[in-house]
């Protein structure tokens, strides 16, 4: 099963590199990783995309929380989140189907960054299952290159909930 | 706090080093660290032990570090000086010993320009250190090498690189000393959780086959008495891992001896039978377990380890306690509903002693090493602090070699370094001063490290280095015969060896030879009474001896060959 992993580490020489190296160190497989400046000036958070069984994930979860560098590790997978991921798909295209890239491009509800009299250039963002669906559609056309950001996710906020108000009944 | 005095990276260096109360360096100098060695030159607070290959500075740190519990400092200069200390510093990883290597660097606008003597000795040792720092600014210096000793010593230890390069050692900054140092993403936890405690000790009482499973941690914690006293008042069976030797009186009758590949009869046969497997800061080591599907399969098991990532790693456990394991023992301790009632079970395991004893042929009248580690056990009462290199001649000090004292087998676990045990024992010899020093090694492993007998010479270190001298390499040899249809590919040493003496001859340490069993009592105890400087004895051992039992690689404990004789005879 895949696990989206979020971790606060100290934004210091070789901080990633040793996130990095454990992964292959202990021979873990990655789908992604990704790091980025946060809210806090010396801390950066990564997201790690990874599949494995409950004993692999927890291993990896313990071994990223031992490394010195490491502030906080958090399994997003048990939470309720909020995953993005950003491509930008370059299509070339014939005469003809530009309208039709528009409209995928508009259902997928992306951008059109660049383009000129043999290629267009989409930016779609979105979980990462959506920019799948997109990268499929347009891979027909003929995708001349492709660039994806990788996930990052966050936590969702706690909802809330109010207390539904009772009915009230008149009082007769 | 009164302004401090303006002083170049050296000198903080030094500053650093006395407020942690560091007695010896193990070095190396060159041209990175001049300006070091420079100061150095009238520094009398600690001493500066020069050895003769960088490798041997980080096995006689360790050796130091095993012996004491204190952290084991290298210094080294940059590129070659640096890598030559990755084999060590493996090892340290492997088997958690605490030391921090100083490597010096090229300077800091050079680093990535392949200058001279540059190696990215950060990168190299990245996957096995705890943690490393490359100082960057001088005003780094104080809190970096404070860090570095905190992060050695302190949770499960390891060994930390501080990587100098030349500038930072040569510029000034105005030095400030700090008592305090936080580090956000680092707070080992020592206390272990009070209910799983409770919850063990409960079950502990109630087994009906209680086994205690005694790894390096017990006595990395320094958990010894606290472990002898929990045996005994509860009447528990111990048996230890290599690198747990030590922990639990040898010939105490509770003492089961080593488990594993080469561990005891009886001991393995309670590990697969036991009910509850109590393990105390061990790892579950291939080299333990063997098949891990068919590793106690049928008994509950508890795991106090003070690295969560030990715990679930190689065999799930069904009661993991987190937490530094003499105040977890302690904790049980004083939680033990009351003692397990468990005479059948002894019963058990007497039987199987008597089953399968430890023992070997003497039909022949000729030297073994079995015999020479029992004579050696006899003549320092089991109280000398062994340093072993790795091979057969491990396997036999851990089988016959009864140790009544924790830090006293100092051996490459992990990752079996061959030629540890010559620099180890050095470096051990510095921090021990009331036991005798013995190194062991085998031909093979002797010659890996042997320029370090200079360092011994130098030093007048009272160490005996024994030499078990059977013309091979005697565990890949057994292992070539037992399951490489007998193809002794290149581990027959005999026409190539050196003459020992004569080596040590040269170096001016007293050096003796012998193959009879008759001579070896007087040899030891000419070694021993020799304390003013090294010593040196060549034991010609029978060359085809195998160090049984044997469980084989990746099998189960079914499958233990118990004598050459019939080797295909399963238990």
């Amino acid at each position: 099963m895949k696990h989206t992993i979020s971790l606060l580490v100290e934004n210091s020489f070789g901080a990633f590199d040793r996130v990095a190296t454990m992964f292959s160190a202990k021979g873990f497989n990655l789908h992604s990783i990704t790091i980025g400046e946060t809210e806090i000036q010396d801390i950066s958070r990564m997201t790690i995309v990874i599949s494995g069984d409950d004993q692999i994930i927890g291993q990896v979860v313990k071994q990223l929380n031992r490394l010195i560098d490491t502030v906080k590790v958090y399994d997003l997978t048990k939470n309720d989140r909020t995953e993005r991921e950003l491509a930008l798909i370059t299509v070339l295209y014939q005469k003809g189907v530009l309208e039709e890239l528009k409209n995928i491009n508009d259902i997928f509800r992306g951008k059109v960054v660049d383009i000129n009299n043999k290629s267009i250039t989409l930016e779609i963002t979105g979980p990462p299952a959506k920019i799948n669906a997109a990268v499929n559609v347009l891979m027909p056309y003929g995708i001349k290159e492709m660039a994806r950001s990788g996930t990052v996710a966050l936590k969702r906020g706690e909802q809330i909930r109010q207390p539904r108000k009772e009915l009230e009944t008149t009082k007769l | 706090m009164a302004k401090s005095k303006k002083l170049t990276g050296a000198d903080i260096f030094f500053e650093a080093l006395k407020r942690e109360n560091v007695e010896y360096i193990f070095g190396y100098p060159g041209g990175a660290t001049l300006k070091i060695y420079e100061k150095l030159y009238d520094i009398d607070f600690l001493k500066h032990i020069l050895v003769r290959h960088e490798q041997g500075a980080t096995h006689m740190a360790e050796g130091y570090a095993k012996a004491t519990g204190k952290v084991g400092v290298v210094l080294v200069t940059s590129g070659p000086g640096a890598t030559n200390t990755v084999t060590g510093i493996a090892d340290a990883y492997m088997d958690s010993v605490p030391i921090v290597v100083f490597t010096g660097q090229v300077p800091t606008h050079l680093i990535g320009n392949d200058a001279f003597q540059e190696a990215d000795i950060i990168g190299i040792t990245r996957p096995i250190t705890k943690h490393s720092f490359l100082v960057r600014d001088v005003k780094d210096l104080a809190p970096t090498i404070r860090k570095a000793f905190y992060i050695a010593s302190s949770g499960r230890p390891g060994p930390v690189v501080v990587d100098l390069p030349k500038n930072m050692i040569n510029s000034e900054c105005e030095y400030e000393f700090t008592e305090k140092i936080t580090i956000r993403g680092y707070k080992p936890n020592y206390n272990g959780h009070l209910n799983q405690i409770k919850k063990a000790a409960k079950i502990i009482s109630e087994a009906k086959k209680p086994l205690l499973y005694v790894g390096g941690g017990v006595i990395m914690a320094d958990a010894a008495p606290e472990l002898t006293a929990f045996a005994r008042e509860f009447n528990l069976p111990v048996t230890m891992t290599l690198l747990g030797l030590g922990a639990f009186p040898g010939r105490d009758e509770l003492s089961l001896g080593m488990l594993g590949m080469h561990g005891t009869y009886w001991s393995n046969q309670a590990v697969n039978n036991c009910d509850l497997l109590v393990s105390l800061g061990a790892r579950f080591d291939d080299r333990v377990t063997g098949k891990v599907e068919t590793f106690a399969t049928q008994a509950y098991k508890i795991h106090v380890d003070i690295d969560p990532t030990a715990i679930d790693k190689n065999v799930l456990v069904d009661l993991p306690i987190v937490g530094d394991v003499k105040k977890v023992l302690k904790d049980l301790h004083s939680s033990m509903p009351g003692v397990p009632q468990i005479d059948d079970w002894w019963d058990e395991i007497n039987g199987w002693k008597e089953e399968c004893p430890m023992d070997y042929d003497v039909s022949d009248g000729k030297l073994r090493t079995q015999y020479i580690l029992e004579r050696l056990c006899e003549l320092t009462e089991g109280n000398a602090v062994v340093v072993s290199d790795v091979g057969q001649h491990q396997m036999y000090i851990a089988q016959y070699y009864k140790f009544n004292n924790p830090r006293s087998l100092l051996n490459s676990g992990g990752l079996g370094t061959m030629g540890f045990s010559v620099p180890a024992a050095i470096g051990a010899s510095f921090g021990v001063k009331d036991k005798p020093v013995i190194s062991i090694s085998g031909d093979g492993g002797f010659q890996m490290n042997i320029q370090e007998l200079i360092t011994a010479k130098a030093n007048k270190s009272p160490v005996t280095f024994i030499v078990i001298n059977n013309s091979f390499l005697g565990m890949v040899r057994q292992w070539q015969e037992l399951f490489h249809a007998e193809k002794y590919s290149f581990t027959d040493l005999g026409s190539s060896n050196p003459d020992f003496v004569k080596i040590g001859a040269a170096l001016g340490i007293p050096s003796w030879s012998t193959d009879k069993v008759s001579e070896v009592d007087t040899l030891l105890e000419k070694a021993l009474n020799t304390e003013d400087g090294p010593t040196l004895i060549e034991f010609k051992v029978v060359k085809e001896e195998m160090v049984f039992p044997m469980v084989p690689s990746g099998g189960s404990i079914s499958d233990m060959i118990l004598e050459r004789l019939n080797p295909k005879r399963m238990v």
